[in-house]
């Protein structure tokens, strides 16, 4: 064990990817003696060579693309993008070619690619380097994606992701890179993807969340058993495909939901949380389902981050509403 | 007829006015940022002025620019008043965008500035479209796009210059091939050996000019903007230049020497250059270079206190501006 924040344990993880299967390759902007823009591939140039961790022009479309290619030609590459927001120019490639190949072909592509995305506000900038898309990949049918947001899941579920025969959205919470530390397992550990993590039990209210929201929500959670009351946090990790049996079974025993998320309210997974767990979960409900989210508009400069951004007051302020309701 | 002339004596002292202007803008802006004052990322243009002032100067009031991440130059010499340009980087209702675009999306829409644009290569195929809809209303403004060298390696490259070429629209490709995108070195990520020689490709001129001489950016700009203005359609320089500064606050400049800094501020710099060479023709005095130096520094000065005292936003309408 060793005790690593978000970014040092992606940074391992990827090491040891590279170490482990020679097909593992990695491609991004800056990703090279630089380490990329959060600095998450330092030093895996000196190591593995620029072959294998490769410097691409300002060009996400080909980064991808080309990933795509690699992956249908046998290897396991590693996109990085630099930011989520700077996705969009790859949007062609990964919303009609990646994440299509496998059903197109019937199984006979295989697209075992990771496309990683530092996401999420909280960091003082503007609309693309803060902002949190991640509904649009979870429509798209064909793409897993992923959000750590604890050290040992962000490395665990790295490594599953690269070796899953999927391609995987990996998103990592620009604002937890540095924030948190803990104990994070030698070597090939391994986090399946799709079970979530209980991150406190409690039997009043079910909170589900991911990424940088988990700290906001935990806290909130921290801030009502002061008055008694008994909130569990569950954080996704996995958003396609997302853990219902867990949110269910939690749900019928609190009988109550709040979705907490960055991303805008319309359209927002909150949504699909919440119509999901009406349809299996109706009878257990005590009140309607809730949702606390970013607002409807761009991510906003750093003046109205914080309003922008669910805290733990609006959070509280949910949970007792419905448990007034 | 172009707004101000380098080449002139009376011209030369407004261009070196502007250059100054933005030299000390954004001395300004990173001392803000360095005191925690400004947030978010911040790009720079020390050491590019040459390039924005040369270019602006060619246009007439009434064209068009679209400009970059990195385009406070190209703003203050379009004609921005740098007061409420820093209203909007401090996030100031006084602002351009009213303090909600900042450094990257500021935009002067009434003075003809389409607007920064923190994506790369984001800015190309809207002034494409703005010269379509300006030949669509008979007008006849010339649209300048400012784009890095790394943007020319991002697939909007192509087609912006694409439709403007086949459509012979009015504009002006200006590249400000500041030697790198981030870590990335222009020569090492651009095949073809020059951004210019690709203008071979879509059969419109292309030439590389060394965009630290303010008057060969400002003469050449204005062949290309004269013949976008009488029909003759789109064109593409390269502006050979240099970024000073890291590519934002972040950077640890690991992907280049000391060396190379030193002898591009030293040996090239624009505004070196271009004093020396006033003195030097006799154009412009010593004590008339001082003069707008000292003026410049006062009247920067004067836009932060005003920038400050502006009112700051507020979270009220933040959903407002989503839709009309
Ligand atoms: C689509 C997109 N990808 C990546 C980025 C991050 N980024 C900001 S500036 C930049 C480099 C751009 O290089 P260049 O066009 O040469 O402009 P310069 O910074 O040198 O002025 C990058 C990669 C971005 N803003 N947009
Ligand atoms: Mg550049």
């Amino acid at each position: 064990m060793t005790v690593r924040n978000i970014a040092s344990a992606i940074n391992d993880g990827l090491d040891v990817a590279l170490s482990g299967d020679d097909r593992v390759m990695i491609l991004g902007q800056d990703v090279g003696r630089t380490g990329g823009v959060f600095r998450i591939t330092d030093g895996l140039l000196e190591k593995y060579g620029s072959e294998r961790v490769v410097d691409t022009p300002v060009a996400e479309s080909g980064i991808v693309g080309v990933g795509l290619g690699l992956a249908v030609g046998g290897l396991r590459p590693v996109c990085e993008i630099q930011f989520m927001g700077f996705s969009y120019p790859a949007f062609d490639q990964v919303i009609s070619h990646v994440s299509r190949m496998r059903n197109r072909s019937r199984h006979r592509f295989t697209v075992p690619m990771v496309i990683r995305m530092p996401y999420g506000g909280g960091i003082g900038a503007a609309e693309h380097h803060s902002e949190s898309t991640e509904a649009i990949y979870a429509h798209t049918p064909g793409l897993k994606v992923v959000v750590p947001s604890t050290p040992a899941d962000a490395k665990g579920l790295l490594l599953a992701a690269i070796e899953d025969p999927d391609p995987v959205i990996f998103l990592e919470p620009i604002r937890l890179y540095r924030a948190v530390k803990e104990d994070v397992p030698e070597g090939p550990h391994r986090q399946e993807i799709g079970p979530a993590r209980v991150e406190r039990s409690g039997s009043d209210v079910t909170l589900v969340t991911w990424g940088a929201m988990t700290r906001e929500t935990r806290r909130a959670a921290d801030t009502l058993s002061e008055d008694g009351v008994s909130a569990e946090v569950i954080d996704l990790r996995t958003l396609v495909p997302w853990d219902r049996e867990t949110v269910f079974e939690s749900v019928e025993r609190t009988g109550r939901l709040v979705v907490v998320h960055e991303a805008p309210l319309t359209g927002g997974l909150g949504g699909e949380i919440v119509a999901t767990v009406s349809e299996q979960c109706l009878y257990s409900l005590l009140a309607p389902p809730k949702r606390v989210t970013g607002w409807d508009t761009v991510f906003p400069l750093k003046r109205s981050e914080e309003h922008y951004l669910p805290g733990v007051d609006r959070i509280v302020t949910a949970v007792r509403k419905d448990l007034d309701g | 007829m172009p707004r101000r002339d380098p080449s002139t004596p009376e011209g030369a002292v407004e261009s070196l006015r502007l250059m100054w202007t933005i030299r000390r803008f954004e001395e300004a802006v990173e001392e803000l940022f360095d005191r925690g004052q400004l947030h978010g990322t911040m790009h720079l243009s020390i050491g590019q002025e040459a390039v924005a002032e040369g270019v602006a100067a060619a246009l007439e009031t009434g064209d068009m620019i679209t400009s970059t991440h990195r385009g406070h130059g190209h703003t203050l010499a379009h004609g921005a008043d740098p007061a409420t340009m820093l209203a909007e980087l401090l996030a100031r209702e006084t602002g351009y965008c009213r303090g909600r675009g900042g450094s990257m999306h500021i935009a002067d829409v009434a003075g003809g500035n389409l607007g920064a644009n923190g994506i790369v290569a984001g800015s190309m195929t809207i002034a494409a479209g703005a010269a379509l809809a300006e030949r669509m209303k008979g007008g006849d403004r010339v649209t300048v796009c400012f784009f890095g060298d790394g943007a020319a390696n991002e697939g909007s490259f192509h087609e912006a210059i694409n439709l403007a070429a086949i459509w012979d629209l009015a504009v002006v490709f200006v590249c400000e091939n500041n030697q790198y995108g981030m870590s990335m070195a222009s020569d090492k990520g651009t095949a073809g050996g020059s951004v210019a020689k690709r203008a071979d490709a879509y059969g419109i001129p292309g030439s590389q000019v060394d965009g630290n001489d303010v008057v060969s950016v400002f003469e050449t700009t204005l062949e290309m903007v004269r013949r976008a203005r009488e029909g003759e359609g789109p064109s593409l320089i390269e502006a050979l230049t240099y970024r000073y500064r890291g590519h934002s606050k972040s950077d640890r400049n690991l992907y280049r020497t000391q060396t190379e800094i030193d002898d591009w501020r030293n040996l090239r710099d624009p505004l070196d250059r271009f004093e020396g060479s006033l003195l030097e023709s006799g154009g412009v005095e010593t004590g008339t270079i001082d003069k707008i130096r000292g003026e410049v520094r006062e009247s920067i000065r004067d836009a932060v206190t005003e920038a400050f005292a502006a009112p700051p936003t507020t979270v009220a309408d933040l959903e407002g501006a989503a839709y009309a």
